[in-house]
């Protein structure tokens, strides 16, 4: 690589804007200006030195802030798309076609273009996942650019700049001190900057001071927390590394907890409770979701014992008694269970009179145990009942056999074969709610409906996530990074006394100018040192100053 | 006097002192004989700061005393939360003028804040119970720091839209000087949304109507303001007031379309009412008062906020928003429209800054972003929670 080697001898990696070592302006750009540009101290970025090979204009262009800035503005608005209409996993419905539906009926055919654009699921969409790894590629490259080549400038400064660099800086003074003896001014200087918690060095007829430099490695550490977070958002597609699983547990109900091999879960109560406020107009206006008070199940968690046979559940020790509600997940081993849905009421038992219809004796009652049918109930030894369908969630007939939608007993409804003394054979009749179908014409019976007991369900979510801890290490750099840079700034003073005794003077801060005035406003009067102009105000912003002085 | 009854009349004081203290700090900073400008300037300053600080402590006042009264954070519903970012607007204010003694920022501080506290006045007071979801000290800390990091972003377009108030030209055409004028109209729009809300209550109007909603289940709605828009399929229950002009289809809400009209109407003959008046544009009005604030100081400002903000707005809005609905829900993020909206609120901030670093992006340019960021957040508070948010987890289990 090509070196340019500044007048004061050194030697300086080609792109640098400014002389390492004595801060000469190197380049044109650099020269002509009023003011210098002090970004990354004028340091070489690697995107600036090399541009030959493929590799180095990829690096090139995910290096540049300009194409960061517009990659965040991109995942902005493609964020923003995904806010127009429900996501699809804030809709109630399963299968594909009821989604493409349900997006015309609301949404009419934009809805529909939405669901057809897959904007209805945009955050897993391939192009939105690829929008942010290429933020992320964007953060790694710029950040390792502009990282290195500036911490190597900052360990290496020296104290004495040349004087080209010192009248280019925004802030400066030069003359003669305006009071006392010169021979103690950089004292005077070095004393009151030491007050003010500066770092000061000096180098024969030069001083720098300088405080808070931790504060331009800012970006650099919270890019580096960003990146983590990210990681372990990726984590999570490792097998292992995390478990989403849904259930529904019945109240009195055992059930295996799907994704955490060898435990149980256990239903003792479902709990709803309602405010019993008088309704406020907040409470009216969205309805029955804002009158819930609690929502609560109280489990029991249970290991099977480790040399168990696989599914058999009469070894089991109870590990944890907990009532979970919101806010309040059961934890357990890595394992937390949210309380996220609930059913009330679900058929548990349905019972029957078998009946005579013309005389309405009844025979006999019957008991059907929905989550365990027997095919067949014996009353008498001559009176039975024998089940020959049962059909959960009867959603009519096709072919003329009934049909179930789902396994849920929303709309139980059976086929029932009634053997009594008078009817040996037996006489076949379909029951459903509300409904009663003799395919053989008139009985003499009937399944008289009597009672339904019912019972509560739970519907918990099982976590388990093992890159929370990394999330959080990434979080906490970040807000640890994003602190440093924001309430800390690098403020840097070089004082230059020349032989004359004169003073030549500049300041730097790479953010909050008010900060460092206030601190140049107190050395320049402890060491008398000439009044300093801001070369950044233009000459009519400076009279508005001065005039507006008695406004702040 | 009951507790709640003593919050709302503090509530009522500080708005009061905001008003008094914008009037106060509009005599500060007006022009005046430059002999006695000095004099006059610091105190009518002193006056206006020591209102708003009056007026600061009157509102803490409202916020401890109702939080006391209901026994959690009064930053639960739409009235409280918009009262309290009101608040934090002002306490925002008082930080940053500590630091730069910048008068001149309360001029547009405190008509910002007196604006989201007469909205927020619009929304149903009731102390409503807490849901479930909610029913955590999550709420206490993500929502209060949350507010304060969108009120330090607020103060960074507060001194943006000084520094436009005064570099923009009134007298030359530009299209700046046509979106300072919208902004302005806004401004006036809000107070037309608070006046025709205020008129049809005093008036007690009310409006029943059966309609059919998006699940086809019939639905019943009391409109307070004369239905210009029905919703679907409606009939009309009340006798003698007005039929909908138009009917909408059931996504449409169409009472909450018909206040928007409303306060469309009232706005824009309140604003033609003032340009009658003054006959020059609002700008041109508000141009010479800030004549004199330094701009380059006020860019500052508004570069400084967004630095104080943006790390209290990632760690509320975001980090302890993540940790509590890890707690509730057990997925740190959802990308619940309210979540995804603050994502945005941080992306945009984040691009503010980062193009802080490139040159040209300082003065005005950096001004109109600060003043999009805050109608980012204002569309977070307003339009997401009234409208995206139908069918919102957070109102759920």
């Amino acid at each position: 690589m090509e070196k340019i080697i500044c007048v004061c001898g050194h030697e300086n990696p080609e792109g640098t804007k400014l002389c390492a070592k004595c801060g000469r302006p190197l380049t044109e750009d650099a020269l002509t200006s009023k003011i210098l540009d002090m970004k990354y101290d004028g340091a070489a970025i690697r995107s600036k030195t090399r541009n030959k090979s493929f590799v180095d204009k990829i690096w090139n262009f995910f290096s540049s802030v300009k194409v960061g800035i517009t990659l965040i503005i991109i995942n902005l608005i493609a964020a923003s798309i995904g806010t127009i209409f429900p996501q699809e996993f804030y809709i109630s419905v399963q299968t594909e076609e009821q989604k493409a539906a349900y997006y015309e009926d609301t949404y009419g055919s934009i809805g529909k273009v939405y669901y057809e654009l897959g904007l209805s699921d945009v955050y897993s969409s391939w192009w939105f996942q690829i929008l942010v790894g290429l933020l992320a590629i964007s953060i790694i490259v710029a950040s390792i650019d502009r990282g290195i080549p500036l911490h190597r400038s900052l360990k290496n400064q020296r104290v004495k700049r040349h004087e080209s660099f010192m009248k280019r800086q925004r802030v400066i003074a030069e003359g003669e001190i305006t009071e006392g003896d010169s021979a103690n001014t950089l004292n005077l200087v070095e004393e009151k900057m030491k007050k003010l918690r500066y770092k000061v060095r000096r180098d024969g007829n030069a001083l720098l001071a300088e405080r808070g430099r931790f504060a331009r490695y800012g970006p650099y550490i919270n890019h580096c927390g960003l990146i983590i977070f990210l990681a372990a958002v990726m984590l999570r597609l490792v097998p292992g590394f995390y478990v989403d699983e849904s259930m529904w547990v019945r109240e009195g109900e055992m059930r295996a907890v799907p994704g955490m091999d060898g435990y149980f879960i256990e239903n003792e109560k479902f709990i709803l409770e309602m405010h019993d406020n008088e309704k406020t107009e907040n409470q009216v206006l969205q309805g029955v979701n804002v009158v819930a008070k609690n929502y609560q199940t109280n489990a029991k968690l249970y290991k099977q014992s480790k040399d168990a046979v696989p599914g058999k559940i009469d070894d089991l020790e109870l590990v944890k008694d907990y009532s979970i509600r919101v806010n309040h997940p059961l934890k357990y081993d890595g394992f937390s269970f949210y309380q996220m849905d609930f059913k009330l009421n679900e058929i548990k038992a349905m019972n029957f009179n078998l009946t005579n219809k013309e005389s309405g004796e009844s025979l006999g009652d019957v008991s059907i145990d929905l989550t365990n049918p027997k095919d067949e109930y014996v009353i008498g030894d001559q009176t039975k009942v024998q089940l020959l369908g049962y059909y959960p969630d009867f959603s009519g007939f096709e072919n003329g056999e009934p049909q179930t939608a789902t396994p849920t007993p929303n709309n139980p409804a059976f086929i029932f074969k009634m053997i009594t003394p008078d009817k040996p054979d037996g006489e076949v009749s379909f029951v459903a709610i509300q409904q009663t179908i003799e395919p053989n014409g008139d009985n003499a019976y009937k399944m008289a409906f009597n009672s339904v007991e019912t019972r509560n369900m739970s519907g918990l979510t099982v976590h388990k996530d093992s890159t929370i801890p990394l999330l959080a290490i990434g979080g906490a750099i970040f807000m640890i990074g994003v602190a440093i840079g924001s309430y800390w700034n690098h403020r840097r003073l070089w004082v230059e006394q020349l032989e004359d005794g004169t003073i030549r003077l500049a300041a730097h801060t790479n953010k909050n100018w008010f900060g460092i005035k206030k601190d140049l406003d107190a050395v320049t009067q402890f060491a008398h040192l000439p009044q300093y102009i801001d070369q950044s105000q233009d000459d009519d912003e400076e009279e508005n100053e001065k005039e507006g002085e008695s406004t702040i | 006097m009951s507790l709640l009854d003593l919050s709302g009349n503090l509530l009522f004081v500080a708005f009061i002192a905001y008003l008094v203290g914008t009037l106060l700090f509009g005599g500060a900073i007006k022009q005046s004989k430059p002999e006695d400008a000095k004099n006059r300037t610091n105190n009518w300053g002193k006056l206006a700061l020591i209102t708003t600080v009056i007026g600061f402590l009157a509102h803490l006042g409202y916020f401890i005393t109702r939080w006391i009264y209901t026994g959690h954070a009064p930053v639960s519903n739409m009235f409280e939360f918009t009262t309290a970012f009101g608040m934090f607007i002002i306490a925002a204010f008082i930080l940053i003028y500590y630091m730069y003694r910048l008068t001149a920022l309360g001029l547009v501080a405190l008509p910002v804040a007196l604006l989201i506290i007469g909205y927020a006045s619009m929304f149903p007071r009731d102390v409503d119970p807490l849901v479930p979801s909610l029913q955590s000290y999550w709420l206490t800390i993500h929502v209060i720091t949350a507010a304060l990091g969108q009120s330090i972003l607020a103060i960074s377009a507060v001194a943006g839209l000084l520094y436009l108030l005064k570099a923009i030209d009134p007298k030359t055409q530009s299209k700046s000087r046509f979106w300072m004028e919208a902004v302005l109209y806004f401004c006036v729009l809000v107070v037309g949304f608070i006046l025709a809300t205020v008129i049809f209550r005093g008036i007690g109007y009310e409006a029943n109507f059966n309609y059919i909603d998006g699940q086809n289940s019939e639905q019943e709605i009391t409109y307070n303001m004369p239905a210009i828009f029905g919703m679907n399929d409606y009939t009309l229950l009340t006798d003698n007031v007005m039929e909908p002009i138009v009917e909408m289809p059931a996504v449409i809400n169409a009472k909450k379309l018909t206040t928007v009209f409303w306060a469309f109407v009232f706005g824009s003959i309140i604003y033609i009412i003032i340009r009658l008046i003054i006959r020059r544009r609002i700008l041109e009005l508000l141009h010479p008062l800030v004549r004199k604030v330094n701009l380059s100081l006020l860019d500052e400002v508004g570069y400084r906020s967004v630095l104080i903000g943006f790390p209290v707005f990632t760690l509320g809005a975001l980090i302890f928003a993540m940790i509590w609905a890890q707690e509730a829900w057990g997925r740190f993020w959802g990308w619940d429209p309210k979540e995804v909206w603050a994502l945005i609120t941080w992306l945009f901030f984040a691009a503010y800054l980062h193009l802080r670093l490139s040159k040209g992006w300082e003065g005005k340019k950096s001004a109109w972003l600060a003043v999009i960021g805050f109608s980012i957040i204002l569309f977070n508070l307003i339009v997401v929670n009234l409208v995206i948010a139908g069918l919102h987890s957070y109102a759920s289990a």
